[in-house]
């Protein structure tokens, strides 16, 4: 039997999540459908982890529109959903004189696109607040409204927003065709069967084309762009950064930033590299090599040994190189988000508004009278008094057995990541709603305590439990040893 | 809650285990040992194969057989408490524990001294940056380890290996035995980093290939591991283009070294030192805050548990004898330097009283030697101890006892060195 | 008269201790390099009649924990391990089990018993 929904939106990146979030309000039966194990699991999870002010791009685009608006819904929702924001503010730093021209320009198109606050500070200002940065900087641009998001965290909140109000989140589910009748959408097909809908959200990311394509909308195509990154334990922040740095702004991006991360670590990257896979995200050494030298221009110590990590997100760039955003020119009802690069995690929730806006015109639908806006609490036990502490083990004793030593997480808070409304199904998924795995030891001793809870709480054999993709299985049963 | 304790042990592992009898035996009265695990003998449990306990025990027994003789020997002591399941938050420099477990909720424990055997964990993929994707089968060989050998189940069925330290050579082994094929161990080094005796018994036993000075370049797979590109790396380690070629795998372990766990000692600001990575400590194995001891992996990594049991049992007395103000007294205190082909040892200084005092030396030399070699303590330019060797390698820790009268005597500080020659 | 060196390494003990065998007609008549007299011994056997300790797992019902691990109690021939430690794939045992406890008696029939490492207690 074919399901049924009003909304069909394909992609469980920052994008869907927050347009099934901002549709949820609506009286309309929503469906998000994601091919991972997770929400998140695309260009959401790899990137620079910054909202944005908004002084990149050009005045009139579409990206500076939907910079400038979401970082200031992301004002709102801080407090609302919980979300791991902190407003820390930003540099872009210029070594020439040309660079300090540049300056200028980025600050009279961040006046003309509507960032309030920026100012022109000296070298020995930006090094008061920031001691490590290059003797080299002359003056760097000082925006204010800027600040560190955890985009994995903003993702699960709008989806967990989303459930709470009353969508539902398919994981594990890929679209595989969808059907358009008389020129307007009628289903979407997915490995789980069909959904039968009016409207569809594309917010495919690096696949929005070929999803286009499903529907026979040919308009524009996506070419995928990797972004390599380093990430340094916390300890290397005191020798970093606290905020975020950038250099002066190249014509196609926005330069090797070193940039602190909401958790106290600090990262350094990105390059661009145009390729042809859309999930081809290996890190490679000649990538490396190029974002430590970058790096190494704005904070010339850099303390390689407590490097833990490098990674690297794919990012969309369309061919208009702006936001499409909008419905579909050829199939009624298919609304794209499509071409969402930077600043695309700023941009998330003003997109959402705007699309969840139009299709509930389209359909006629009402805003929702009791509108659940908090989430429900979560106990993060590092960050609690002695007090509150024990009363929280008292309640549950899970809370009193750390499983992450290197991050203090306890079985409790594992529990609940699982638990939550789209909760965690796989060990990266705990990692990136706990931070269990996170730190110095890399899962090292907590990797087999959590592939145990997964097991005990999704009532799963180990051998079932992934470590993150579709197949990540990371266990198997012992050969000739039957396991009752 | 606060209780006040003769010595508090963080870390139930065989540094714990050994440090709580010596203190037991040295005249304190009340001992607890925190353990974070479901049991007390640390990573012993895991390691179940052969080869420890020669030294210590004169015997040779299985980690598990070595953790159970650590344990059997302090659990009916009536001056040795042991809680298991918990974890402790934080050390401070008044010597207050603040610890967690389910059913104690949150404590606060308050010891008159205490000792530091948090043991160590192992280096991650990233901290030696190995390109490509990141897919579902690299694990530390320490937690595929556990997995194996104490959960029950496999990482996979054709593995790579990733540095010949120890415990890589002995999973090489351990998977061969449970059916699965191990492709090759790579050693980004010249020379190995384990013992020569597990090469033959782990790898040659088994016709597994080691490949000096080689490493991965890349590992490929989406969503787990389908194969790794090797290469050769010239004398500076890095990749010689041209030498690279694939192995097919769905596992990659990594063995790549282990770092002390010093997250508490941090905490407290304890001085560390750069190379060991763990607390600078004198004879007593007594860190920069007084009261406070260290011993076993959490100062330094060992290569053998026996070694660490000798540590803890020094940590341990000197813990039990400041407990009870027998301090013994630091009215010199004299640096041990490194000399010539030493790269670390261990304590980096003695603080002696009026008393005489054994003292026992740690060292890691920085390459492999042999032939007619000498080891060297020298104080003011005099040789006071010598000891003449015939190999010796960066992964086998060096130790020698300095005897007491030569200790009584000394006025300056001592350098230790490794000469060609006798 | 054939007579030949040898260079191996013995496995007695972390030491390693880096022997020269002397053989002559297949019989070894002379160790040198060797610390103790084991590697003397080592050096015999190891090229006549190599042995091995064997150390493993066994699942374990109604323990603390599913594994019990377990060792040889005496050396076994080189050439049989894998498959003792194959036989041992399909054995079970029920707690509680102390250490040296036989869990296979005579393995394989080669005269050796594999014991428990530890105890385990009932969960």
């Amino acid at each position: 039997m074919e399901r049924e929904a009003d909304v069909v939106v394909i992609g469980g990146g920052i994008v869907g999540t927050a347009t099934l979030a901002a549709l949820a309000r609506y009286d309309l039966k929503c469906v998000l459908v994601e091919k991972e194990p997770d929400v998140a699991a695309g260009t959401t999870k790899a990137n620079s982890a910054i909202l944005h002010a908004g002084f990149d791009a050009p005045t009139g685009s579409m990206k500076a529109r939907m910079n400038v608006e979401g970082n200031r819904l992301y004002h709102e929702l801080r407090d609302e959903l919980d979300l791991d924001i902190e407003w820390t503010g930003s540099f872009v730093c210029a070594t020439t004189e040309e660079e300090e021209a540049q300056l200028q320009e980025l600050k009279k198109r961040g006046e003309a696109n509507g960032v309030s606050g920026l100012e022109i500070w000296s070298g020995d200002k930006v090094r008061e607040k920031e001691p490590n940065l290059s003797t080299a900087i002359r003056s760097a641009l000082w925006a204010p409204t800027a600040g560190l998001c955890w985009p994995f965290g903003l993702a699960a909140a709008f989806a967990e927003n989303a459930m709470e109000n009353g969508a539902e989140i398919m994981r594990d589910c890929e679209v595989t065709d969808i059907r358009v009748e008389d020129g307007k959408i009628a289903a979407v097909e997915t490995t789980e069967g069909a959904i039968r809908a009016r409207f569809v959200v594309n917010a495919a990311g690096v696949f929005a084309d070929k999803v286009a394509a499903m529907a026979g909308d040919k308009s524009f195509s996506i070419r995928p762009r990797k972004g390599e990154y380093v990430l340094f334990d916390k300890t290397a922040q005191e020798k970093m950064v606290k905020g975020i740095v950038f250099p002066a702004p190249t014509k196609t991006s926005k330069g090797i930033l070193v940039c602190a991360t909401t958790h106290g670590n600090v990262f350094v990257g990105p390059n661009a590299q145009e390729q042809e896979s859309r999930d081809d995200t290996a890190v490679t050494t000649a990538g490396m090599d190029e974002i430590i030298a970058g790096a190494k221009k704005l904070v010339p110590e850099l303390p390689m040994g407590a490097a833990i990590t490098q990674f690297a997100g794919i990012r969309a760039v369309s061919d208009t190189n702006d936001f499409i955003i909008g419905e579909s020119k050829t199939a009624k009802g298919l609304y794209h988000a499509a071409g969402i690069q930077s600043p695309g995690l700023t941009s998330a929730p003003a997109i959402a508004r705007l699309l969840s806006e139009e299709i509930a015109k389209a359909a006629g639908a009402q805003a929702k009278k009791n509108v659940v806006k908090e989430r429900p609490a979560q106990p993060v036990f590092r960050e609690l008094s002695a007090e509150e502490q024990a009363a929280l083990i008292k309640k549950d004793a899970r809370y009193g057995r750390v499983i992450c030593r290197c991050e203090t997480i306890t079985e409790g808070e594992i529990v609940d990541a699982i638990r939550r409304p789209c909760g965690a199904r796989t060990v990266d998924g705990v990692k990136r709603r706990t931070r269990a795995g996170m730190g110095r030891c890399q899962g090292g001793f907590c990797g087999p305590r959590v592939i145990e809870i997964l097991s005990r709480e999704l009532s799963i054999p180990v051998p079932k439990v992934r470590k993150d993709g579709k197949d990540s299985y990371m266990y198997e049963e012992k050969l000739g040893g039957a396991r009752k | 809650m606060s209780d006040m304790y003769d010595v508090i042990i963080v870390g139930g592992g065989p540094a714990g285990l050994s440090a709580a009898l010596s203190a037991q035996q040295n005249g304190a009265k009340k001992i607890l040992v925190l353990e974070r695990d479901r049991e007390a003998g640390g990573i012993l449990q895991q390691c179940v194969h052969n080869g420890f306990g020669l030294h210590h025990f004169k015997e040779e027994l299985t980690g598990p057989g070595y953790a159970q003789r650590c344990y059997d020997l302090v659990k009916d002591l009536p001056e040795v408490e042991i809680l298991v399941d918990t974890m402790v938050l934080e050390v401070r420099k008044d010597k207050t524990v603040r610890a967690i477990n389910p059913t104690r909720g949150v404590m606060e424990l308050k010891g008159k001294s205490i000792v530091l055997t948090m043991g160590c964990r192992e280096r991650t993929r990233g901290a030696i940056r190995i390109p490509g994707t990141r897919p579902a089968g690299v694990y530390t060989a320490g937690a595929a380890q556990r997995m194996v050998n104490m959960e029950g189940y496999i990482p996979g069925k054709k593995v790579v290996i990733l540095g010949s330290g120890d415990i890589g050579l002995i999973m090489a082994r351990r998977m061969s035995l449970e059916g699965c094929k191990v492709q090759a161990v790579l050693e980004i080094c010249p020379f190995s980093n384990g013992l020569t005796r597990n090469i033959v018994q782990c790898l040659n036993d088994y016709d597994i290939p080691l490949h000096l000075s080689h490493t991965i370049v890349a590992i490929h797979g989406k969503d787990r591991v389908t194969g790794v590109t090797v290469a050769k790396v010239d004398d500076k380690m890095r990749p010689i283009a041209g030498t690279e070629f694939e192995i097919d795998c769905d596992t990659v372990l990594l063995s790549v070294g282990l770092i002390p766990e010093n997250e508490l000692s941090r905490g407290l600001g304890l001085a560390i030192h750069p190379l060991t990575s763990g607390p600078i400590v004198d004879q007593r194995r007594e860190t920069s805050e007084l009261g406070i001891f260290a011993a076993g992996n959490v100062v330094h990594v060992h290569d053998l548990v026996d070694f660490v049991s000798d540590e803890a049992e020094i940590a341990g007395k000197f813990a039990a004898k400041a407990a009870l103000g027998e301090g013994g007294g630091r009215k010199r205190d004299l640096a041990v330097s490194t000399g010539a082909n030493v790269r670390t040892c261990v304590p980096q200084h003695l603080r002696l009283g009026d008393d005489a005092e054994k003292v026992r030396l740690f060292m890691r030399v920085t390459q492999p030697m042999r032939g007619k070699l000498k080891l060297k303590v020298t104080s003011g330019g005099e040789e006071v101890f010598a000891k003449p060797l015939m190999i010796a390698k960066p992964s086998e820790m060096i130790a020698v006892d300095l005897p007491e009268a030569k200790i009584a005597a000394l006025s300056s500080e001592l350098t230790v060195s490794l000469e060609e020659g006798n | 008269m054939s007579t030949e060196t040898k260079i191996l390494n013995c496995i007695n003990c972390p030491l390693s201790c880096e022997l020269t065998a002397t053989v002559e007609d297949g019989v070894v008549t002379n160790v040198t390099g060797n610390f103790c007299p084991r590697g003397a011994q080592y050096a015999k056997e190891e090229l006549t009649a190599p042995t091995r300790m064997l150390t493993s797992t066994v699942r374990i019902e109604g323990g603390r924990l599913p594994l019990l691990p377990v060792v040889s109690a005496k050396k076994l021939p080189k050439g049989r391990v894998v498959e003792c430690a194959e036989a041992l794939r399909t054995v079970s045992v029920k707690a509680p089990v102390h250490a040296g406890d036989v869990v296979a008696a005579d393995i394989l029939g080669l005269g050796v018993d594999i014991v428990a490492s530890r105890d385990m207690e009932t969960a």
